[in-house]
């Protein structure tokens, strides 16, 4: 994939969800799902964890998806794929298919990292072909911004909110695509949809390699996050700049950055731009966003090592 | 031409999964059902059937794999027993509300807490709820002839309905019995293809399967599961015919013994229905009008023919192998009484609860009771409606 | 819109038109518009890129009109235009102003 991708070619597919979904305005889960489904040069199946981009996609008698695309629970997206990619592999083993066709799961960090992660953990070491990818909005956004094990540190949640005795969520991040490369799948990366290229290409490399990929993109929620509609795209942006969101991957168990940001911007730029650490700023709270800033510090540092380990 | 064995209840029901040779299957290990796979496991890794398996990492997952890869276009199949049943619980409901034809033996085994591997029909009895259409088995022959069958009831295209298929667990699944098989062509003949309805992968066509819906149309789609419901006893019975044809053997919605003309009647599932013809058969000797009722086609129920069938006797004990929490009655009972219900003149109904957590039903036990309905036929006088027999203290 | 009865539904509610959402207009749902300014614009194609509603319409690789019918008003086009010599090609004004 040594050549630039051209927005301009990409603009000439077909975008294969379709306008009319009841995704809030300014969600980044549709524009995240339109840019992978674009970045596919195959067709693809996809499964639906239960959760926002389900729901909203998927309504009464309308879709918005202009793909085959099935809904079945909320914690076995990565199951039911791989029932229908096993399928799939059966009959073209008997002569019925013979088309070549890449499946996906889609399910939030709720579905995912949580509830889904037993169903995820199975499907990918049995070793089926297929891509999870996971939009990570850090909560339970569908069901009214619920604290999930991808929500940041410090973050106000409905279930673990903001008070005078505890300051929102005491418990750091889940590092869930950590687990996934710890899982030796062929593939496992993190994206961003500022970083449209970057996602564009991770996609399209998962798609040629064989096996179980797993990718995590960071999904700006302005409802969960109280931030603006417009911002999804810039929070996204943000998020990479401060290292808060490395965009990295690690294939066959060699980790590569693949973008470094030119500054890398205190973990403060983020958080004040969000209504869900507003209670941070106040002083006794303050420590928090210092520990919030270790973690960052800490995992980007692990990541260079990583890196160094693998340097040619 | 008929093959003579001699095979447990689990051998009998692989056999017949084999000769269904399914595209698709997803399962995992539970006593006493794990055998049943295993089996299958030997075909698949000797290429004897076409099967894709996946070894998944919880009946939950068994569950969905099998709705992917049923919604994708193909024959699937799983099996299991009661925790893993009641793992799957929700996907359950899933598959029948999504109406993929997926057939399941259920190797009945009693629910934890207390945990017990042991037969006894709650598993299957907390599941009738589901959507899924019922077959019950009183044998391995009735277990691998109901297996067969309940791939055509699934897949007809008036039906597409999950089945399950259900058979005593250690007491039909490990016992080794006289069985009849049907030659491997003449079950492929009978099975036919798999007929597909909005698969997924019919790229050309994309679907969406498991929308949103909300107050507006979901009692809509439940009504018209309720419809296809009602459709389920025709064919039932066509392809027990058809099957009929194949085998020599006889099916339909239940069997009655020696009910015709009876005064007193039991009415029993699976297994304890054997042990219980033979004490029918004592009784009858001693010139006491008794008969046997045993339900086969348990969901949907069949109301009405039942009651057609019982409504002439002056005296019913339900038997249970089963019990509903909150001093409720026994299930199959509840069901019975129903059955009953717009009859002016009806049997005296009781119920007793038998053989829980494996515990034994033998020959003494029935005699207990029919002797206890002679009773009550003449007497017209219950002591109590529900009991349990066989326990202790 | 009428409502079927259960007679007309689909097995499983099963839904067999992909992409029929469009049948249902989300740009009621804006309180502020998009509107293009074509002499700023360089046809970088953010806008269309970044989109959730897929209310940018590209013909030959080059944007038209926003679409109106699906706009919901983000503003996420806006922010991200780089424009012409910082003259953004995308203003928001307030709907029915």
């Amino acid at each position: 994939m040594a050549r630039p991708l051209s927005l301009k070619e990409i603009s000439k597919k077909e975008v294969l969800i379709s306008s009319g979904h009841r995704m809030c305005a300014g969600c980044g889960a549709p524009t995240v799902i339109k840019m992978v489904l674009l970045a596919s040069d195959y067709p693809v199946i996809a499964s639906n964890a239960t959760g926002c981009l389900e729901v909203s996609t998927c309504i009464s008698d309308y879709t918005a998806w202009k793909i085959p695309w099935i809904h079945s629970a909320f914690e076995n997206a990565a199951a039911t794929i791989s029932g229908v990619e096993t399928m799939y592999r059966s009959l073209k083993k008997q002569g019925v298919i013979s088309k070549e066709i890449k499946f996906v799961a889609f399910g939030g960090d709720g579905g995912t990292y949580d509830i889904g992660l037993q169903s995820l953990s199975g499907a990918m070491e049995r070793g089926h072909d297929m891509l999870y990818i996971c939009y990570d909005n850090g909560a339970y956004m569908n069901t009214g911004i619920q604290r999930s094990s991808a929500t940041p540190r410090g973050a106000d949640t409905t279930t673990r909110p903001a008070g005078s005795v505890i300051p929102g969520k005491t418990e750091p991040r889940k590092n869930l695509t950590r687990i996934m490369a710890a899982h030796d799948i062929p593939y496992a990366a993190q994206a961003s949809p500022s970083h449209w290229m970057d996602l564009m290409k991770k996609v399209k490399k998962a798609f040629e390699i064989k096996g179980p990929k797993f990718m995590n993109i960071i999904s700006p929620c302005n409802r969960g996050w109280r931030s603006r509609t417009d911002d999804s795209i810039m929070l996204s942006r943000l998020a990479v700049d401060t290292c808060y969101w490395p965009l990295y991957e690690v294939e066959d168990g060699v980790t590569k950055i693949t973008f470094t940001p030119k500054e890398k911007k205190p973990i403060v730029e983020f958080l004040k731009t969000q209504g869900r650490f507003k209670h941070l700023f106040k002083p006794e709270n303050e420590w928090v966003i210092k520990k919030f800033q270790e973690d960052v510090d800490k995992e980007w540092e692990r990541l260079q090592k990583e890196v160094s380990l693998f340097a040619s | 031409m008929a093959k003579i064995v001699a095979a447990t209840g689990n051998e009998a029901v692989a056999n017949a999964l084999m000769q269904a040779n399914p595209d698709v299957s997803a399962a995992y290990p539970i006593t006493p059902a794990t055998d049943i796979m295993q089996r299958f496991t030997s075909f698949v890794s000797n290429a004897t059937v076409k099967t894709e398996m996946i070894l998944v990492e919880s009946e939950h997952s068994a569950m969905s794999a099998c709705i992917g890869a049923s919604a994708a276009g193909g024959r699937v199949m799983t099996a299991t027993s009661s925790q893993g049943l009641a793992l799957m619980w929700e996907m359950l409901f899933i598959a029948s509300g999504l109406r993929l034809p997926i057939v399941m033996p259920v190797v009945n085994r009693a629910l934890s807490a207390p945990l017990n591997i042991h037969g006894d029909h709650s598993d299957a009895m907390g599941a009738r709820d589901t959507g899924w259409i019922q077959l019950w088995s009183e044998n391995a022959q009735e277990a691998y002839d109901n297996t067969i069958q309940s791939f055509l009831i699934g897949e007809h295209m008036d039906i597409r309905l999950p089945v399950m298929v259900c058979l005593d667990g250690f007491i039909i699944s490990h016992s080794i019995e006289r069985i009849e098989y049907l030659e491997d062509a003449e079950v492929k003949n009978f099975i036919g293809e798999f007929r597909q309805l909005n698969p997924l992968l019919d790229i050309e066509h994309p679907v969406s399967y498991g929308p949103l819906i909300l107050p507006d149309y979901y009692m809509e789609f439940r009504k018209a599961q309720d419809e296809v419901e009602s459709k389920v006893f025709r064919v039932v019975l066509d392809v027990a015919k058809d099957f009929e044809k194949i085998s020599g053997r006889k099916y339909g919605l239940f069997e009655t013994y020696r009910l015709d003309d009876a005064e007193i009647g039991l009415v029993i599932l699976n297994s304890a229905a054997g042990t219980s013809k033979d004490v029918i058969d004592e009784f009858r000797n001693r010139g006491i009008k008794a008969g046997l009722l045993k339900p086969r086609l348990y969901r949907p129920f069949p109301y009405n023919e039942i009651g057609e069938a019982l409504k002439h006797l002056k005296a019913v004990c339900v038997l249970d192998r089963a019990d509903a929490f909150g001093g409720s009655y026994g299930p199959l009972f509840i069901d019975i009484s129903t059955s009953l219900y717009t009859y002016s003149k009806k049997p005296i109904l009781i119920n007793k609860i038998y053989g829980l957590g494996g515990r034994d039903y033998l020959p003494e036990h029935a005699e207990l009771v029919l002797n206890e309905l002679t009773e009550i036929a003449k007497t017209e006088k219950v002591k109590t409606i529900k009991e349990y027999i066989g326990v202790r203290g | 819109m009428k409502l079927k009865g259960w007679r007309e539904l689909t097995p499983g509610a099963v839904i067999l038109e992909a992409g029929n959402a469009v049948e249902f207009k989300t740009g009621s749902w804006r309180s502020f518009r998009p509107v293009w300014k074509e002499e700023n614009c360089i046809q970088c194609l953010f806008c269309w890129l970044y989109c959730p509603d897929m209310a940018i319409k590209v013909k030959d690789g080059k944007r038209e009109e926003f679409d109106y019918d699906y706009c919901k008003g983000c503003g996420i086009c806006a922010l991200e235009c780089p424009g012409k010599k910082g003259n953004k090609a995308i203003i928001m004004v307030e709907e029915g102003k």
